[in-house]
């Protein structure tokens, strides 16, 4: 039975007061910058706005029409699910891990925290020169192997580069929640399916996981938002979208058109575009996807 | 009462302190040149300081060319440009389709009264920023040009003659493969692959790399660097990098870093190059001229210039526009101008500077570093004054990423090629529409 809590506020201005602050934050902070991408997005201009001329939907149409704008869409997709699908698997396992050991727990979690305070720039760099074709300790050992790592022409080292940084970083944060997400599971659950003979697999999979999923999905969003547009550092550190165009994902596109090529235009149709997609994304997600979470 | 009295007293003598001695004008100056050339950008502002009373140069540095571009615009749409910006070259048609942004260095100098003459500065430099009317839109600051670094020592053991560099390109390809038969990983590298392989190839070899003199002419240029000869040269570097002749060492000056740790033998470079090699080399290392290919007509030129040069935004007072006008004025002075080449490595703006330094014997004490003079005080034709196309940090990224499909094998050299030339007209053609006004 579920009881609905309503808080009564007395004035009428009493709870307009309270959210005011952060509604100023949202207001300044996404809706002005967004709106002002959308106008943008409108208009060709020169670089130092001296020049301003009203094209409609043509950025858009050029967006359309531009081949390699379209395969960023599947290079970004690919990108996407390979750090979330990655980053959430690696963090489960090592959360399921973690939750066992009784000795030295702190010792562990704060060693597996750690890159999550790294700044993306930087862990690009780091990634970077460990893989470097010439001087990288990791392809010079690879080289030992027999296996020639060049990232620097070969697509799939590439994206494989970008995305083992972007994971790394990320697996510290999905530890957590996952960490948390175990530790609330009642232990009598799962004793009680021990005792009816469950073997440890199917003991995870069949009461462990569902239970999870709340945190699962709320990662998947968080996860999926992150590749999407906080790693747009990683690539610009190590690969620059190269080879050739392989690694350009959505908002490195968006951040060279605008900062690099001083495309505010194209740049402001780009955002806009993207928006649109993550958008749409969270709300499929929030729609189907949440029906199957059990809270 | 008291702690009134106090307060008020207090803040009357901050604020008499805190006005400072307006004697001087301030002339703020953006710049992008990190570590020992931003050493070298304050050590000019300081000496003209002190050579005058009337004004002082304020350099900031801004991070690269083009964060301190994206910082200059940013301060422009608000009212807050400085007065001096350095762009670089390839951003010089984006400052010149900026109209209302910019004042031309040229008439700078004329409303200020100083005497300028625009023929003391080298022709292949200043007509990169000059406007085809003649009139000066920059002022030519740091200019280097490709040259070819090769190293003595890994020459010596491959068995080639270390004083007699490859001047040519089939030379290249057979010292390249001495120096693999010797065991060397990397013979040949470049970096900046489109101003060294491209650009300056093309004016070396007085080809055009775009129509109407390289863009020089008129904003309806387009890309021409998919003619036969370019085609050939390109074919013939992927061929090389397939043998492991040539190995590809990243985009921008990312191969800089091989050649003076002494992985890569030979190197295509930046002239600017020879102070980090000089720090850096732990072996014996020459400069020589660009190699280029005997049988093209009119072949070698002149090379193209890269660094940037300084430009005078618009929106200021006409007392600190001559303080700008002193201080060019300044910076062209023979003696200010030589050391400064002396310096950094960067090309000597005016001839005078130039038979200054000659006159100085400092070419034959530093021997390589009249290389890259020699390959610029030459005259130009048409086709090798300099480039000017519009969007061309994207067309330079463009060539990027189709050079690296060619040289990991994904396409032909004619393939890429002809995919650059077409998706950089893409770029040109939007440049000319935006600027039809």
């Amino acid at each position: 039975m579920a009881i609905e809590k309503r808080v009564r506020f007395k004035s009428w201005w009493l709870p307009w007061a309270l959210i005011a602050p952060q509604m100023a934050i949202i207001l300044v902070f996404f809706f002005w910058p967004a709106g002002q991408a959308l106008y943008q997005s409108v208009l060709q201009q020169d670089a130092f706005g001296t020049s301003t001329e009203f094209v409609g939907a043509e950025n858009y149409k050029r967006l359309w029409n531009d081949s390699t704008y379209l395969d960023s869409f599947w290079t970004t997709a690919l990108f996407s699910v390979l750090v979330a699908v990655s980053g959430l698997a690696i963090a489960l396992l090592l959360a399921v891990m973690a939750d066992r050991v009784l000795r030295g727990a702190t010792v562990y979690k704060t060693l597996l925290i750690w890159p999550y305070a790294v700044a993306p720039a930087v862990a690009g760099v780091l990634w970077l020169f460990m893989f470097a074709p010439s001087v990288g300790i990791v392809s010079y050992a690879l080289g030992g192997f027999g296996f020639d790592w060049n990232h620097l022409l070969n697509a799939n080292h590439a994206m494989a580069l970008i995305v083992m940084a972007a994971v790394w970083k990320q697996v510290s944060y999905n530890f957590l929640f996952f960490l948390a997400g175990l530790q609330s599971i009642p232990k009598s659950l799962v004793e009680a399916a021990a005792i009816d003979g469950a073997r440890p697999w199917r003991r995870f999979w069949t009461i462990v996981f569902p239970l999870l999923s709340p945190v699962t999905f709320f990662l998947l969003v968080i996860n999926i938002v992150y590749a999407f547009f906080e790693t747009f550092a990683i690539v610009d550190t190590a690969t620059q979208g190269g080879p050739g165009k392989e690694t350009a994902i959505l908002v490195y596109r968006l951040y060279y058109d605008g900062f690099k090529a001083l495309d505010l235009g194209g740049s402001a149709a780009q955002s806009v575009v993207l928006m649109v997609i993550v958008v749409t994304l969270t709300v499929i997600q929030f729609r189907y996807v949440e029906k199957k979470v059990q809270y | 009462m008291k702690r009134k009295l106090l307060a008020v007293s207090a803040t009357a003598l901050a604020l008499s302190m805190a006005a400072p001695a307006q004697a001087q004008t301030e002339i703020q100056w953006w710049h992008a040149m990190p570590t020992a050339l931003g050493e070298w950008v304050n050590d000019l502002a300081k000496d003209f300081n002190a050579s005058q009373k009337d004004y002082k140069v304020v350099p900031t540095y801004k991070g690269s060319y083009d964060e301190s571009m994206t910082a200059a615009i940013a301060a422009f749409r608000s009212g807050n440009a400085p007065h001096i910006l350095q762009v670089f070259e390839v951003g010089t048609a984006t400052m010149m389709a900026s109209k209302g942004a910019i004042v031309p260095v040229g008439k700078v100098m004329a409303d200020a009264g100083q005497k300028f003459d625009p023929k003391i500065y080298v022709p292949a430099v200043a007509g990169y920023y000059t406007a085809p009317n003649g009139q000066m839109l920059s002022f030519p600051f740091n200019s280097s040009t490709p040259v070819f670094h090769y190293n003595k020592d890994a020459f010596k053991a491959a068995g080639l003659d270390p004083e007699s560099p490859p001047k040519t390109w089939p030379e290249v390809a057979l010292a390249a493969a001495k120096l693999k038969a010797s065991g060397h990983k990397c013979p040949f590298t470049s970096s900046w692959g489109s101003w060294t392989q491209l650009e300056s190839f093309s004016a070396w070899h007085n080809v055009e790399f775009a129509t109407k003199g390289n863009g020089m002419r008129g904003t309806d240029a387009r890309l021409s660097f998919n003619s036969p000869l370019h085609v050939r040269h390109i074919e013939n570097l992927a061929n090389m990098s397939k043998q492991g002749l040539f190995v590809y060492k990243g985009r921008g000056n990312a191969a800089d870093a091989t050649f003076y740790s002494g992985e890569c033998a030979m190197a295509t470079g930046s002239s600017a190059l020879y102070g980090s090699i000089k720090r850096n080399a732990k072996f014996a290392s020459g400069i020589s001229t660009l190699p280029y290919y005997p049988d093209a007509p009119g072949a070698p030129q002149n090379t193209v210039i890269g660094g940037a040069s300084l430009w005078v935004m618009s929106g200021r007072k006409p007392e600190e526009y001559k303080g700008v006008a002193a201080f060019f004025n300044y910076l062209s002075q023979p003696e200010v101008a030589a050391k400064s080449h002396q310096r950094t490595g960067y090309l000597p703006v005016t001839i005078p500077s130039f038979e200054l330094t000659d006159k100085s014997g400092f070419y034959k004490q530093n021997p390589g570093t009249d290389v890259s003079v020699t390959q610029m005080i030459r005259k130009t034709t048409d086709k090798s004054r300099g480039i000017r196309l519009g969007n061309f940090v994207q067309i330079r990224t463009i060539v990027d990423e189709e050079l690296e499909q060619i040289w990991n094998g994904k396409k032909t050299a004619k393939e890429g090629l002809d995919s650059a030339v077409n998706r950089g007209n893409e770029q040109l053609e939007r440049f000319e529409k935006a600027n039809k006004a």
